[in-house]
């Protein structure tokens, strides 16, 4: 077991040097920040001082080992365009992002694995028809369209909902939380929606379709055979079985809803790493995506370990198999 | 006279499809006894499994019974809600799958499954049925059953399983099992060993049971009594000795031929012509009369034979006379 962690470990670290490599390639292709920094009336003289500066004489090979190295020691840099620390910057955009992704990813679990049980269950019903047929909507949809349409429904109609930002928040040494204060909480539940709502779709769709194949399965006529109430068979029997496949799809989709969160902030203006990348392609701001794009590396990466740790405590055949052979 | 464990009265299931009704079982009528293993045998689709998931109401829709009727110790079962034959299921009929590697749940252990299933049905503490997991364990011959109630069916053999099974299937006491071909999926040696388990706790406990299988040497070897079907009918019923030895009907006097014993040394086995009838295109009068070698007219035109309206041990309206008499076939 701790043999096989370390050993994900190492790939992952491998994973992560590519990653880092590839990205810091295609930078040297979006643009020249020089442009940006420097005013109207700059000179040649200006500009090749600034270069030699920033090190962007240097061929990118040198660029990225210096990246790197400092990187390991936790300093990604200045960003060009706000001359402050980028760790600082991330460290002040990232808790807006994470509770973004923490209850959209919460929503879409508990509604896509609830629905989905649902659908599976009754499957003849008007009312999981309707869902079914629903959450095609969701799936198909892109993610914009559907934060446009909430604005335009709940904020700009009824007037229920803010239809930007974040609202106030509390600031708890260095974690800024929305959850506390009332503003906070209403300005998080459009954006949740929006970008949870393709993920539920998604979970609900799997376990859907995970829990019918398991429905017909021997051990589930026999758990009838053995009159267990179709509780037990639904949720201890059925439900167990769906999640095996279902939580490495959630784990990798939470990476995704990360991801995706540029699209979603960028539609509320929500103050996260999303957007604070949108506006940095925008600049050219190289050590603010350079630094962004780690992290999310970093995250799919340590995502990945944790679900596929994850496997080991729910699927016996696995634990047991693994200590045994003793890999 | 004792009572029947299981009384089964010209039971009729269909199937309603597009291209009309299918009867895969049709007015079937017998009896268990305590203590009485009764064998069901026939080729697939002869509705041997058929009768046995109505009996424990878990046939699948669009499948239903239509008319008979089923007791249980005396008492009607086929008209009972959904709920109340769950409370029957388990507690008072057991039943034994096919595939031992596929009907326990490979995610509880084999403990948490035995515990769930005496919990429902019996009133015991959580310990008490801890307890009682663990002597039924012991009961079907698992080895250090203490020890092994925390494992998981996959750290099991498969033959190992199939006890595991039936331990489930025997945990809440029943007064019937229901034994799907239950040792088809399992090597001859482990078969002769559950056969043996089964035949032994059907003694000890007076259980009926019903042994549905295709394989006649099972039923040679297990069974007290044998329903032979074909096409969702009865051909033939009575002891096993009577059956084996002395087969009334055609069909099975065929698939007596069709066996392969060591006595008869290494003929060719006879074959019995044709197949038999998809259930949606059955022949008039008897089922079996197209391949039927001493067909007559009236086989072919008539109405079909049923052991009820011809009284014998085969539904057939000639039924074959000693085998010494046509031996020379």
């Amino acid at each position: 077991m701790l043999a096989y962690v370390l050993r994900r470990i190492f790939q992952s670290l491998i994973v992560l040097l590519a990653v880092g490599f590839v990205a810091f390639a295609m930078f040297s292709f979006v643009g020249d920040p020089v442009d940006n920094m420097l005013g109207q009336e700059r000179t040649q003289a200006d500009i090749d001082r600034l270069r030699e500066q920033l090190g962007l004489d240097q061929p990118f090979i040198v660029q990225y080992w210096r990246f790197l190295e400092q990187a390991a020691q936790g300093n990604f840099g200045l960003s060009y365009r706000q001359g402050r620390p980028v760790s600082e910057i991330i460290a002040e955009r990232l808790p807006a992002t994470i509770e973004l992704a923490f209850v959209s990813g919460f929503l879409a679990f508990v509604g896509g694995v609830g629905l989905g049980v649902f659908t599976a269950i009754r499957r003849h019903g008007v009312l999981p028809s309707f869902i079914m047929t629903a959450s095609l909507i969701g799936v198909s949809l892109p993610t914009f369209l559907i934060g446009i349409l909430l604005i335009y429904i709940f904020s700009v109609e009824f007037g229920w909902l803010p239809s930007f930002g974040r609202g106030e928040v509390v600031d708890l040494g260095g974690w800024t939380t929305g959850f506390l204060t009332a503003s906070g909480l209403k300005a998080l539940i459009l954006p949740a929606i929006t970008l949870g709502l393709y993920q539920m779709t998604l979970i609900m769709r799997l376990v859907r379709t995970e829990m019918l194949e398991v429905l017909r399965m021997d051990y589930i006529r026999f758990a009838r055979a053995r009159g267990l109430t179709e509780k037990t068979i639904n949720f201890r029997h059925a439900l167990k079985n769906t999640l095996v496949p279902v939580i490495t799809i959630t784990g990798l989709q939470l990476g995704s809803i990360i991801a995706f969160a540029i699209i979603t902030e960028t539609v509320f203006q929500w103050p996260g790493v999303g957007l604070l990348f949108i506006n940095a392609v925008q600049f050219v701001d190289i050590p603010v995506m350079a630094a962004y794009l780690m992290m999310i590396s970093v995250m799919f990466v340590g995502i990945n370990l944790i679900v596929d740790i994850l496997y080991f405590a729910i699927d016996p055949r696995l634990r047991i198999e693994r200590s045994v052979g003793g890999h | 006279m004792v009572q029947p464990v299981l009384s089964i009265k010209s039971l009729v299931v269909e199937i309603p499809t597009r291209k009309g009704v299918l009867r895969p079982v049709d007015r079937v009528s017998y009896d268990i006894f305590p203590g009485e293993i009764l064998g069901i045998v026939g080729e697939s689709g002869a509705g041997k499994s058929m009768t046995g998931n109505a009996v424990i109401g878990l046939l699948e829709r669009p499948a239903h019974i239509v008319s008979g009727d089923i007791l249980l110790s005396g008492n009607p079962i086929h008209n009972l809600s959904a709920s109340e034959f769950r409370k029957i299921r388990g507690k008072k009929i057991g039943m034994i799958f096919q595939d031992p590697l596929t009907s326990l749940n490979p995610l509880l252990t084999v403990g948490e499954q035995l515990v769930e299933t005496i919990i429902e049905h019996l009133a015991v503490s959580k310990k008490q049925a801890q307890e009682r997991a663990i002597a039924a364990l012991e009961e079907v011959g698992i080895p250090a059953a203490r020890e092994r109630i925390g494992s998981y069916p996959h750290q099991f053999s498969g033959g190992m399983r199939q006890r595991v099974v039936i331990a489930l299937a025997l945990c809440a006491e029943p007064d019937l099992v229901i034994a799907d071909e239950p040792t088809t999926a399992l090597d001859v040696s482990v078969q002769a060993q559950i056969i043996a388990l089964l035949k032994r706790l059907c003694r000890e406990r007076g259980v009926g049971v019903m042994l549905v299988t295709h394989d006649m040497g099972v039923i040679a070897e297990a069974a007290d009594r044998v329903a032979v079907m074909y096409a969702g009918r009865l051909a033939e019923l009575g002891a096993v000795r009577d059956v084996l030895s002395d087969p009334k009907h055609p069909y099975t006097y065929g698939l007596m031929g069709s066996t392969p014993l060591a006595s008869r040394g290494l003929k060719r086995l006879n074959q019995i012509p044709g197949s038999m009838p998809r259930l949606g295109a059955l022949p008039e009068g008897c089922a079996f009369s197209p391949r039927c070698e001493f067909a007559q007219e009236v086989c072919k035109t008539g109405s079909s034979p049923f052991i009820a309206n011809v009284d014998a041990q085969a539904a057939c309206w000639f039924p074959l006379p000693h085998t010494k008499s046509r031996s020379s076939k």
